[in-house]
């Protein structure tokens, strides 16, 4: 058996190895087929299963189970969605369940849900308030100083980014990661996170505008 | 244009999502890019939000711990043990 799998040609391990061979890879029991999927995953998993889940480890131990689930799903798994999508939805449904737990143990009352999504005003109130154009900008926007080819800045708005993702309630944060952080279409993360289009279009539009506010935020103390 | 008919920045800022998903009508994309056209504040607004799904883009994911990543290897071996 394991010579088997082992005479997998090179060209399946090239890092853009397509799904189709990976699950099949994956069904004849190939080890490195499973440690590309690894690989490939594992750390957007983190990533996305820290949506939901606030303690760090708790998140990792997520992601150890929906590895399990992968392994006793693989067999069932029928090819109606994507591989991918079908191993994150895993993924969300562990971490959901995690974090319902943990916001009883920690006395959360609405850890997420659409309450937590959008309690808050997206733009500082009287944000469009020009005295001579009501709905128009009360105060200029400010440019953000110096170019993108700034390491250091960088490197720091990086910073920033990452803590304003934080700090977005659970879905929103979900939707962000699949969408700008990760480069998922709308349609996959839709199927991934189970929501409508229309919905993941508003938690989207809430989390970009916020990280936005984080970044001006950010380069406003920075630049002025 | 009918000036009751353009768009405040307030209403721009509401419908870039929809904007950058190729998600509005034809009559309110023309709306939109009109009132950009028109406005710096907006257009630099806009550009904002483009550098800042860039900047999104560029956030890593953490590296996978070698120990995570054995354990895991480990764990396959049992399941096709198993299997």
């Amino acid at each position: 058996m394991l010579q088997v799998s082992q005479a997998a040609p090179p060209a399946a391990f090239e890092p853009d190895t397509g799904e189709h061979s990976l699950l099949e890879m994956l069904r004849d029991g190939n080890e490195q087929g499973f440690a590309l999927l690894v690989e490939k995953y594992h750390g957007a998993m983190v990533r996305l299963a820290r949506a939901y889940v606030r303690e760090p480890a708790l998140a990792e131990e997520v992601v150890q189970e929906a590895w399990l689930g992968v392994l006793r799903g693989l067999a069932g798994f029928e090819g109606r969605s994507s591989l991918r999508t079908w191993v994150f939805r895993i993924v969300v449904n562990r971490a959901r369940t995690t974090a319902r737990r943990e916001a009883r143990s920690l006395s959360f009352t609405d850890a997420f849900g659409d309450a937590a999504e959008n309690r808050e005003p997206l733009f500082d109130p009287g944000s469009f308030q020009h005295p001579l154009a009501p709905g128009h900008w009360t105060e200029p926007v400010k440019a953000w100083g110096r170019s993108p080819e700034d390491q250091v800045l960088e490197a720091e708005a990086l910073a920033a980014v990452e803590t304003a993702v934080e700090a977005l309630p659970p879905v929103q944060r979900a939707v962000i990661t699949l969408r700008d952080i990760e480069g998922w279409d709308a349609a996959e993360t839709c199927n991934a996170l189970g929501l409508s289009e229309v919905h993941q279009r508003v938690l989207l539009h809430r989390a970009r505008t916020r990280v936005r506010r984080a970044l001006e935020r950010y380069f406003d103390r920075d630049g002025a | 244009m009918n000036p009751l008919n353009e768009l405040t920045c307030l209403e721009l800022v509401d419908l870039v999502t929809e904007y950058f998903e190729g998600a509005l009508a034809v009559a309110q994309r023309a709306r939109f890019e009109a009132h950009l056209e028109q406005c710096r504040h907006c257009r630099r607004y806009v550009e904002q939000l483009r550098r800042t799904i860039s900047t999104l883009g560029e956030l890593k994911a953490e590296e996978i711990p070698r120990h995570v990543r054995d354990e895991l290897l480990k764990t396959f071996r049992g399941w096709k043990r198993r299997g």
